[in-house]
């Protein structure tokens, strides 16, 4: 027996396929298809959890997303744990762990429960006025005790071991919600042969067929309907049909997120299967059918384990075959939860009385209700209700007042109405409006492609409904160009037509200041709290919700807000629309960080770009470090170095005999055309029209503010031929900032922009020894010094395949940058390696390339360079082209502030101890005895133990620098004030004669 | 002097995928980045022997070679049996720019029932073929890294990426053709 | 995620293949080094951060690769047009429906109230 309370022949499930689940600590038998709320139920488990502010003890409200109270963490195994998962969503599977929330040291006797009792001090808005004094106590008491409080459930520390799938998907009509008007529209729509999406938060289609078993469609009864249709339509090619799918964000142009759980109700998922997927939906028109949400009664003490909506009730039986009382009351303000009763008392189940706030219920039900011989007290109200962890009885009075009659039940099922389902329209931002007649809020001025049918629309009757929809499904297919050889025809019935509804606080709530009528059980907030927010000078509906925080919980008031609003301008003597509404944000209902993360984990979090040598390098033992998404090769440690002995070897091995460095991750651009030339003129500071094919030139690139943007070698290939390189994180941004100028400002000129950084793989080979090295290797190109002088490029071959070889250098010594087809970088870093490894060279990282640049003054943009430094703050004047007529930065340059003495200039520090290294970004002052705050005159931009020069070396950004060579200055440092000397950005071979050995 | 280098691919040897939609990585090929005006599609189309598409989202094909239309005058040359794209371009006597960048790009083969679900799995645009027919190619994204996709069957995608993105887009790929079904 | 028509593509793409790229509708001037300091300065810094309709350029940058020019509401979010580099500003009141006026007021944006 699958629990006690489940009626035999009750229920869609079969009885024969159980399950069992543990809730905190305890096995329960449950049957599959079961949720977790449907199986507590049945073993007669009402209380699920407490309340977040009081900790009240709290039950199941109702069956479906909007639950409020019935907040379970559900666990698999220590990775896969998930916190306030609504009992009344997830599907129960074979060894399943529930735990409750929200309360310590057990669910049934809760310390934090004490809150209840000081619930005065807890009133509406006590965060902004309790915790102001003293100022202090705020950050060292209040915080931390709040936040020990507060919180639902508990976060899984280990890492979830489930995986997450995402995917783009386009339809011409998507439709949001699979009961009778989804279904019906879907339906409608798929016949014409348009590309139809349908999807339903729950299980199985069917929505409210669920629980009303009065329908018949086409002779079938509902559910069995719905199900039929959501089969054929599975079987159509242009049909998507997806349960367990939630819409839960709308957003422009008819883009819909959805949330599909695939594995979350399964015991032992296939591994290869996501946990959930995330739908991100292009559809060219949608179809909102996302139904209605029934309200609960607003009266003293309405938050008993056991009270619950009246269609939840009927779920549970109906659905589940669970009766969720022995004997059972009813507090209504419309017709709909007289039919919870009937088919509860049909089911053997004692209705204690039907408690009816209206005078003039409707005249169907009335009859029906006397037929069965069940108790109905029309113009009557629950006053209050008893006991501690689940209701005992319902204190009921005529309106009015006079003495309550105290009626012994063990479940309450209220209902004050029903609130079409209106996020969706909202998220979309369509503009709702509010129906007098009715008194509800219904879609109003749609802002997108999108149309809402049945019961979010407002529409009652089940065949206007049906009509409707199929209506919209032809519509909107029709839309899109396809239309249906035949009408889709649907024949509707079902037993009774509701009337009535109400919205605040009934008979009962109040005026009182003390009594806890519930509107948000999530959130704790009574009718009492929207009174005083009011009182307290809240008139906006905006205002009211933050300060009481209705309608703020993960439920987002989908129960609470019109009862909310309803009070708010009852207190303030408006009309509900005058008060207006809150906007209506997704998500719909909570979704997991996993679906929103997908794919982008681990290895795919973000594209990780190695090098075409990067198998090599990390065989010959490099450490590599992250530079953007590349990785590049730091340093080469061998057998007991650390970091600081590999990068010294490396230094001085590279300036004594020679070293290969994987330059690839440079970026390149191949500027071709007759204006290339030209182009560069405008792009660079520097003058190409005179650099010959086969040469080389050091180009500096400006913003048209003046600053210095990029820099890099260019190399002329040909005379309409150009190889520009730019820094590694450069690449992208300056070739999109050169695209930008060539298309806008100079479409004229004949010229095209190829970025060709992943073409070559780049090694340099740097050293007195470099060409000796690689000489042996390469073929057509005369590598003397008179035939191939520093800064020049020819094409030819190395190891048999093209290359284009420079001569240059980031060292200051002698040396070659090979580019290879990118394929053949391994092969002939390789053969490279092979030559020089016997001659005592040395593979060498980032990290000595950028000591040994520093040690000849070379600068790196974006190190020494931050966006606010001129070529002439960098010494690079040299390569401005005084004759210019122009270039990108030109005028920038002239600005006042630019040309103006005392900017900060790049110079070279030399600690006075030359064992001391300066650190980077360290701040510069002229006298260290100045009172606080000093007057910093600049900062260190790179920093480094020289070991070829046997001491530290730096460079700095300094004011007037220039001017102040051989001046002491000052970097004032936590521990000690550190003296340096100005000098020129020069350590190592001032002469410069290295580089052309 | 040394022995001649040998090729080594960035995608060497890659196999994934699911029943629905395997994976594989493309043969290596010959690619041009080919840059032109309008005036000189025609002679660049003869140089080719395939005429320059010039309708946005079009290629053409023949004999393992194909033009890919990127942009209204940007084409991806791409041809299967290794041809020397450079020298067939510069005989053409026009205004144009040819750039090598056969080994700039590498291709993932998407084939299978679940071939468009498996792109879709990063990419945003809507391959239906309907919208995306046979023949159809556009560059675009993939997750966080630009591909070309240039659709060569019913359930066959060519996705063209940079190398050093291979392993991401393989990577991403894989988990989408998973996720597409056996 | 918005869909945005690029002129070049003659069809709508994911937000996700383009760039936004700041005002349209300055040109460089050739004259550069003539240019007074005020000149420079309007012409370089001064932006008007429009509220409502502004004119930007956006690149196709996972796409074509093209820069084209936008008419965008800042309010709405909107793309009221896009049109090549190089084009005028089109005549937008014969784009837009009267009904699509900026909404000026947070309320009028985010109340939903009648
Ligand atoms: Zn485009």
């Amino acid at each position: 027996m699958s629990g006690a309370n489940r009626i035999p022949g009750a229920g869609r499930l079969t009885p024969a396929k159980t399950a069992r689940f543990v809730f905190d600590g305890k096995s329960y038998a449950a049957l599959e298809g079961d949720t977790a709320a449907s199986a507590l139920l049945a073993n007669g488990v009402h209380l699920v959890g407490r309340s977040f502010k009081y900790h009240r003890p709290r039950g199941i409200v109702s069956a479906g997303a909007e639950e409020p109270n019935a907040l379970i963490g559900v666990e698999r195994d220590a990775a896969r744990k998930q916190p306030n998962v609504r009992a009344t969503v997830q599907e129960v599977f074979d060894g399943m762990k529930v735990i409750s929330q929200n309360r310590w040291p057990s669910l049934s006797f809760d310390v934090g429960a004490v809150n209840n009792l000081l619930s005065p001090f807890f009133a509406a808005g006590f965060y902004y006025k309790t915790f102001m004094w003293p100022k202090q106590a705020w950050k060292h008491v209040y915080e931390p005790q709040i936040r020990a409080a507060a919180g639902l459930g508990v976060s899984p520390t280990e890492d979830d071991t489930d995986h997450y799938s995402s995917r783009y998907a386009h339809c011409d009509v998507l439709v949001i919600g699979a009961g009778v008007a989804g279904l019906s529209a879907a339906l409608a729509a798929a016949k014409t042969g348009a590309r139809v999406i349908i999807c339903d938060e729950q299980a199985e289609v069917g929505g409210a067929l669920h629980y009303d078993k009065s329908v018949t469609i086409n002779g079938l009864e509902g559910f069995t309907w719905a199900q039929a249709t959501a089969a054929e339509l599975a079987q159509m090619e242009n049909v998507t049909v997806l349960p367990r799918t939630t819409a839960f964000g709308y957003y422009a142009q008819n883009f819909v997120g959805l949330t599909e759980r695939v594995t979350e109700h399964l015991a032992k998922p296939d591994r290869k299967l996501p946990r959930e997927r995330l739908w991100q939906v292009r559809a060219k028109r949608v179809i909102i059918a996302t139904g209605a949400i029934e309200r609960h009664m607003v009266f003293a003490n309405n938050d008993r384990p056991g009270i619950m909506l009246a269609s939840a009730a009927r779920t549970f039986l109906n659905h589940f075959g669970v009766a969720v009382g022995k004997k059972i009351g009813v507090y209504t303000a419309n017709d709909s939860a007289y039919e919870a009763a009937f088919d509860l008392k049909r089911a053997g189940i004692t209705v204690a009385a039907i408690v009816d706030s209206r005078e003039k219920p409707g005249e169907a039900v009335l009859a029906e209700a006397r037929k069965l011989g069940i108790e109905v007290l029309t113009g009557h109200a629950v006053i209050e209700t008893a006991g501690k962890l689940r209701v005992s009885s319902m204190s009921v009075a005529r309106n009015g007042g006079g003495r309550g009659r105290s009626i012994a039940i063990d479940a309450l099922l209220v209902s004050a109405g029903w609130t079409p389902s209106v996020h969706m329209f909202s998220q979309s931002r369509g503009k709702v409006a509010y129906d007098f007649e009715s008194q509800r809020f219904l879609p109003g001025t749609y802002a997108q492609d999108c149309l809402s049918v049945g019961a979010c629309n407002g529409t009652n009757d089940l065949q206007a409904t049906i009509e409707e929809s199929l209506a919209a499904g032809e519509l909107t297919s029709n839309a899109s160009g396809f239309t249906a050889s035949q009408k889709t025809e649907l024949q509707g019935s079902n037993a009774f037509a509701w009337t009535g509804g109400m919205a605040g606080a009934a008979e009962g709530a109040g005026p009182d200041t003390t009594v806890k009528a519930f509107i948000d059980f999530q959130n704790d907030v009574c009718a009492k709290d929207i009174r005083l927010a009011v009182r307290e000078g809240m008139h906006s509906i905006e205002h009211i919700k933050r300060f009481t925080t209705n309608g703020m919980a993960t439920d987002q008031g989908k129960l609470s807000n019109i009862h909310g609003l309803a009070i708010a301008a009852e207190t303030l003597g408006r009309e509900i629309p005058k008060v207006g509404l809150t906007t209506f944000r997704a998500p719909y209902t909570p979704v997991t960080f996993g679906a929103l993360i997908n794919h982008s984990r681990g290895e795919l979090f973000d594209p990780t770009r190695k090098t075409p040598m990067h198998a090599l390098e990390e065989a010959q033992g490099a450490v590599f470090e992250d530079v953007g998404q590349w990785k590049r090769a730091w340093y080469y440690p061998r057998a007991g170095e650390d970091m600081h002995q590999a990068v010294n070897r490396e230094c001085k091995t590279v300036r004594d005999v020679a070293g290969i460095f994987d330059a690839s991750t440079l970026g390149k651009i191949e500027v071709v055309g007759p204006d290339a030339a030209q182009f560069l003129n405008l792009i660079y500071t520097n003058s190409w029209d005179t650099l010959k094919p086969g040469r080389c030139r050091y180009g500096i690139m400006l913003r048209e503010d003046g600053f210095v943007y990029d820099d890099g070698v260019v190399g002329r290939m040909a005379e309409d031929r150009f190889h520009v390189t730019t820094t590694t994180g450069g690449a992208a941004r300056v070739m999109n900032h050169m695209e930008d100028y060539l298309q806008t400002e100079f479409p004229h000129l004949n010229v095209w922009l190829t970025s060709a950084t992943e073409q070559w793989a780049v090694i340099a080979v740097q050293g007195p020894k470099a060409r000796e090295i690689i000489a042996p290797l390469v073929e057509g190109i005369d590598l003397s010094n008179e035939a191939f002088p520093h800064m020049s490029v020819r094409e030819g071959k190395i190891c048999g395949v093209p290359t284009r070889l420079f001569r240059m250098s980031f060292t200051g010594e002698t040396g070659f940058e090979v580019n290879v087809p990118a394929d053949f970088g391994p092969a002939v870093w390789a053969a490279i390696w092979e030559r020089a490894e016997p001659m005592g060279a040395c593979a060498y990282g980032t990290e000595t390339m950028h000591i040994l640049r520093a040690e000849k003054g070379y600068i790196i943009v974006g190190q020494d360079t931050d966006g606010t430094v001129t070529p002439d703050d960098a010494s690079l004047s040299w390569a401005v082209g005084k004759k210019k007529p122009d270039f990108v930065g030109i005028r920038g340059l002239r600005r006042p502030d630019l040309v103006a003495d005392g900017r900060k200039q790049l110079v070279g520090l030399l600690t006075k101890d030359p064992k001391l290294v300066l650190e980077e970004g360290a701040q510069i002052v002229a006298d260290p005895n100045q009172a606080l705050p000093m007057t910093m005159i600049g900062h260190v931009t790179s920093s480094y133990w020289s070991e070829n020069c046997g001491r530290s070396i730096a460079l700095a950004l300094v004011a007037g620098g220039k001017a102040k060579l051989g001046e002491t200055l000052y970097v004032p440092m936590p521990d000690r004030t550190i003296a340096v000397e100005v000098s020129d950005m020069v350590f190592i071979d001032k002469e410069g004669g290295r580089i052309n050995g | 002097m040394a022995d001649l280098a040998t090729r080594t691919l960035p995608l060497s040897g890659f196999h994934g995928g699911s029943g629905a939609a395997s994976l594989s990585a493309a043969a290596p090929a010959t690619r041009l980045s080919l840059r032109a005006k309008a005036d000189a599609v025609s002679a660049l189309s003869l140089a080719l022997g395939l005429s320059l598409p010039t309708r946005p989202k079009t290629s053409a094909s023949g004999h393992g070679r194909h033009a890919l239309w990127l942009g209204p005058d940007e084409w991806l040359i791409i041809d299967e049996n290794g041809a020397d794209m450079m020298g067939a371009v510069a005989s053409s006597g026009v205004l144009h720019s040819a750039t090598d960048i056969s080994h700039r790009n590498t291709a993932v083969i998407v084939k299978g029932r679940g071939a468009e679900v498996a792109v879709n799995g990063g990419c945003p645009q809507d391959l239906s073929l309907a919208v995306f027919p046979v023949g159809a190619c556009s560059r675009t994204v993939l997750g966080k890294a630009e591909v070309v996709l240039l659709r060569t069957a019913e359930d066959t995608f060519r996705v063209e990426c940079w190398r050093s993105f291979a392993p991401y887009v393989s990577g991403l790929l894989n988990e989408a053709a998973e996720d597409a079904g056996n | 995620m918005l869909l945005i028509y690029c002129p070049y593509c003659e069809e709508e793409r994911s937000e996700l293949e383009f760039r936004q790229a700041g005002d349209a509708h300055i040109a460089r001037p050739t004259n550069m080094t003539e240019m007074t300091d005020e000149e420079f300065e309007a012409f370089f810094f001064l932006r008007d951060n429009v509220k409502g309709l502004t004119y930007e350029r956006w690149r196709h940058l996972n796409g074509c690769g093209r820069f084209f020019n936008a008419a965008r509401d800042t309010v709405s979010d909107k793309f009221v047009t896009t049109y090549k580099a190089g084009l005028p500003k089109p005549d937008i009141s014969a784009l837009r429906p009267a009904t699509e006026a900026t909404v000026e007021t947070y309320e009028a944006t985010e109340s939903n109230a009648k």
